[in-house]
């Protein structure tokens, strides 16, 4: 907020009310359009899409422009849909800190009130995936067995059978799905973040995708039955755990049997 | 003494009368009596023994409830995630073990934990053997034997978690397919031939279980037979020392001293692989799934005795495929998973010979080498291990560029001009390493040892006390042989006929050389007499100059 403030005085000032009209007139061109994106269009009050703005222009205008059109590094926003912005700004991910190879998960730094209001503003600019209900996302109406078979084929060259990470090129990684709450997991599915593919409907049913959260939350709360899962990353970490326990720990009785009869 | 009571006479009976047969108590005294010398480093080969013993015992247990085929069948044990899938007999089997056999996820755990022991203590093993130079005549032999038997436990272990037929295991074994399938010529054959057909099929299972359980075991089983019986007819070699020589083995008998520690070691290791399957989880393949063609998880890797041949494939670079009169050739697959391999394992398999024709040693050898003292051997051993350790960090690499935040490309750019630098680098620096401590012997030698008390002459000259070595320390420090670069002999003899051989005696010359060149002698007693008789401050010979050593001769 103290950020706008020291802007309105800004020289791009007067540009920015043109942009506003424009705006204006495109949410209400939005409003008359036939939308998929329903849930949160239809729900968000005018108050919401216009304190998102706000919060748009002061956190997020520098690097996406400012009505959203995208510039250099940071992409459009017009129809990514309030699912992306809930997705991006709830995990931490937007607004973006540092430049590397793939914006990381990181601290939240809006409260969800704000999120919501952003979520609105960017969904008023365009249609887009909306933010999934209650329903959509609960893992109790899901089918795990069914959810495991569609991660297995869609999402664990990437994430790992276990969902434990998976490194992409360049330093770019599909991030440990162990502690992602269910929205996210429906909304990373419906938005693709970054170098992830998009998995509309047509693809993946909105019925599959409560299976596939339905599968990651049972793995995610069942006990490992075999002990230490050593992070559930496979034949790396056994191999040495091998080395480094097993043998050190022989190597050492070897040693104190050798030491004692002499 | 003289009164027999009714069980000794039975004993004693019964003694005879195997003893006429088999000829038992000779062999049973000729055993107890074999000497056995301490060190714990000759307890790495006990460590690889009690894990296969520990191997077939978990694994005859797995038996019972595995079921070998391939054949398709609905899953509707009690794991959720699961539930009502087509999975195969064998995945299916392996399931019920997990989860309702009781003890049976245990004894999984146990047999997979024992298979990493055992190849990870076959390697130090051979570590051992291979730096201290116990493969030198007469144990040559035994020296294959070990290779052998350590390339089929990796095949061993492959195949025993290939054939549960599970996604992660089938994503290997697409690989293991693909580098048939690259052979020149006969690759798509001989995969027809092993699948029984196109891959995957179903006749695999089956034949990886017969292999599994039964073939190859029963090899190893003979071959260590063989290996055991040549430790004993060889005797154990010995690390040098007071009273050691290459004539006599000191240590202690095998019954009932050596027995009973073996005995009780057998229980250390079993306990610790115990623990290790009680505490940590390995191969969870109902996380995995069952194996379908079509689908691959991320950080899909073979057990880490085959990571190796994984790393070398993905750090080869794939442009060198081509197509020649429309087939395609595979040398990106072919020559890290074939060639290569061959290059690390015969020279390391002719290694006994390919020494001794260098050095022209044809003498026995029982006692061992120290490291330093063999500086070139030591440093190609390095270097190998070097390589190999640089291959299987390449096999992880997805698993290192997540962890440590790196591109997984530059990794394997990394890598690939580290697998021909690093090893060469670890050969010098090793060789330095031998050869410094050598130098540090001599001076140990010549001069006595450090005292750490520092005095000051009334001149004000500064020098450490060095106290003279007792007679033993001396002797582990001179002991040894260093032998000189072959000398030339010109290519024609007296008569100036060109030998026979001569283009090879020249190679042999040169290796010498390479071998030999960069050498510390041992102190000669002629050498510690002239230090001793010129004190301290003539002492020119060890090269380092004007360390005076104050001792009682003086
Ligand atoms: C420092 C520059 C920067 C700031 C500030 C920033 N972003 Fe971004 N944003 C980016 C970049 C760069 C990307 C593209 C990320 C990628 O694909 O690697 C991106 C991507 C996004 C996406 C995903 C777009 C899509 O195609 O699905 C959303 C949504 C988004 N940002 C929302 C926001 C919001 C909301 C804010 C303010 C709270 C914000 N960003 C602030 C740089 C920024
Ligand atoms: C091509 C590789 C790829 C595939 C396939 C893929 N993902 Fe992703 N996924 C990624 C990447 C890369 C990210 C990180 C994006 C980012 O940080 O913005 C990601 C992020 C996510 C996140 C957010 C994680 C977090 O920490 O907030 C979830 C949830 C997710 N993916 C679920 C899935 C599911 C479910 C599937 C299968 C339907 C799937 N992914 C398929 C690459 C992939
Ligand atoms: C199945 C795996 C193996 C088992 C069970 C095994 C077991 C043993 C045991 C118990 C000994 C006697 C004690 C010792 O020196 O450690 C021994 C000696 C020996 N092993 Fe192995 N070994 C195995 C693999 C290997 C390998 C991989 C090599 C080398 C390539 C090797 C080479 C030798 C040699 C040369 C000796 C004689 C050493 C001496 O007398 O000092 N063995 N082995």
């Amino acid at each position: 907020m103290s950020a706008l403030a020291a802007r309105r005085r800004h020289p791009l000032a007067t540009a920015l009310i043109v942009v506003l009209g424009l705006l204006v007139t495109g949410v209400a061109y939005a409003a008359v359009m036939p939308s998929t994106a329903d849930a949160s269009t239809s729900t968000a009050s005018a108050d919401d899409i216009e304190e998102g703005r706000k919060l748009f222009l002061a956190n997020c205008s520098t690097c996406h422009g400012i009505d959203a059109e995208g510039r250099n590094e940071a992409p459009s926003l017009i129809g990514v849909g309030a699912a992306s912005v809930d997705f991006q700004v709830g995990t931490g991910r937007m607004p973006l800190a540092m430049s590397g190879p793939q914006a990381p998960e990181a601290p939240v730094r809006l409260s969800d009130e704000q999120t919501s209001q952003l979520s609105a503003y960017v969904a008023s600019l365009g249609a887009g995936p909306a933010i999934p209900s209650e329903e959509a996302i609960d893992p109790a109406q899901g089918d795990v067995s069914k959810g495991a078979m569609v991660f297995r084929t869609n999402c664990a060259m990437c994430h790992n059978a276990a969902g434990s990470r998976g490194a992409l090129t360049r330093g770019k990684f599909a991030p440990p799905l162990t502690d992602v709450e269910p929205k996210y997991i429906y909304e990373a599915m419906v938005t693709g973040p970054q170098s992830m593919p998009v998995f509309p409907d047509q693809t993946i049913t909105p019925d599959q995708k409560r299976d596939v959260i339905a599968f990651l939350s049972t793995i995610n709360e069942a006990p490992d039955p075999g002990g230490m899962s050593l992070g559930r990353l496979g034949p790396v970490t056994e191999g040495l755990v091998a080395w480094v326990l097993g043998l050190t720990v022989l190597i050492g009785f070897a040693v104190w049997l050798g030491a004692k009869s002499s | 003494m003289s009164t027999t009571s009714p069980l000794e006479k039975a004993g004693a009976t019964t003694g005879n009368w195997l003893d006429e047969r088999v000829g038992a108590s000779k062999v049973v005294k000729g055993f107890s009596r074999k000497i056995f010398p301490d060190h714990w480093s000759f307890m790495l080969g006990e460590v690889a023994l009690y894990s296969f013993v520990i191997l077939l015992l978990s694994g005859t247990f797995l038996t019972f409830w595995f079921v070998p085929s391939a054949g398709e069948t609905t899953y509707t044990g009690p794991y959720a995630p699961l539930a009502g899938q087509h999975v195969s007999e064998a995945f299916n089997s392996t399931l019920h073990l997990s989860f309702e056999v009781r003890g049976g996820l245990l004894m999984r755990q146990i047999h997979h934990w024992a298979a990493l022991v055992f190849v990870v203590s076959i390697i130090v093993h051979m570590f051992r053997i291979f730096f201290t130079g116990a493969f030198r005549k007469p144990r040559e032999l035994n020296w294959v034997i070990g290779m052998l038997l350590a390339i089929l436990a990796l095949i061993e272990g492959f195949l025993g978690y290939s054939m549960i037929d599970d996604l992660l295991s089938g994503n290997g074994l697409r690989i293991a397919q693909a580098i048939v399938l690259g052979i020149p010529v006969v690759g798509s054959y001989v995969s027809f031939f092993l699948f029984g057909g196109e891959f995957p099929g179903e006749a695999f299972v089956p034949r990886f279980f017969v292999l599994h359980v039964l073939l190859i075991p029963a090899i190893m089983l003979m071959l260590i037979t063989i290996h055991l019986i040549l430790v004993v007819v060889h005797k154990h070699t010995q690390y040098p020392g007071p009273g050691r020589t290459n004539n006599n083995v000191v240590g202690f008998p095998l019954f009932p001293i050596y027995t009973a520690k073996a005995g009780g070691f057998f229980f250390i290791v079993f306990g610790v692989i115990a623990l290790m399957g009680a505490l940590f989880q390995i191969n969870p393949v109902w996380i995995y799934g069952p194996y379908d063609p079509s689908p691959i998880g991320a950080g899909a890797q073979p057990d880490f005795y085959m990571g190796f041949l994984d790393g070398a494939v993905r750090i080869m670079p794939g442009f060198v495929e081509f197509e020649i009169f429309g087939h395609t050739v595979s040398p990106n697959i072919f020559i890290p998973t074939l060639v290569v391999p061959g290059l690390m394992v015969t020279p390391a398999l002719l290694y006994p010979w390919i020494e001794q024709w260098i050095t022209g040693d044809k003498r026995e050898h029982h006692l061992l080498d120290r490291p330093r003292n063999a500086p070139t051997r030591t440093a190609l051993g390095v270097m190998a291990i070097t390589l190999y350790v640089l291959l299987w960090i390449s096999g992880g690499n997805d698993i290192v560029a997540t962890h440590l935040h790196l591109s997984i490309n530059d990794i394997t750019y990394f890598m690939r001009v580290g697998v021909f630098v690093l090893p060469a680098l670890a050969y010098v620096i090793t060789k330095r390493i031998c050869i410094g401590l050598q130098r540090k012997d001599r001076e140990k030698v010549l001069h006595g040892r450090e005292t750490g008390r520092v005095f000051r002459t009334e001149e004000g000259e500064v020098f450490e006390l060095h106290a003279p070595l007792s007679a033993h320390d001396r002797w582990l420090l001179v002991g040894f042989d260093a032998p000189e670069p072959a000398q030339a002999l010109s290519a024609t003899d007296a008569a100036g006929v060109r030998r026979p051989g001569g283009r090879l005696e020249k190679l042999r010359q040169k290796i010498s050389k390479f071998y030999f060149e960069d050498r510390v002698a041992p102190v000669t007693p002629a050498e510690l007499a002239s230090a001793h008789h010129h004190g301290d401050h003539e002492e020119v010979t060890a090269g380092e100059g004007s360390k005076p050593a104050v001792g009682s001769g003086h």
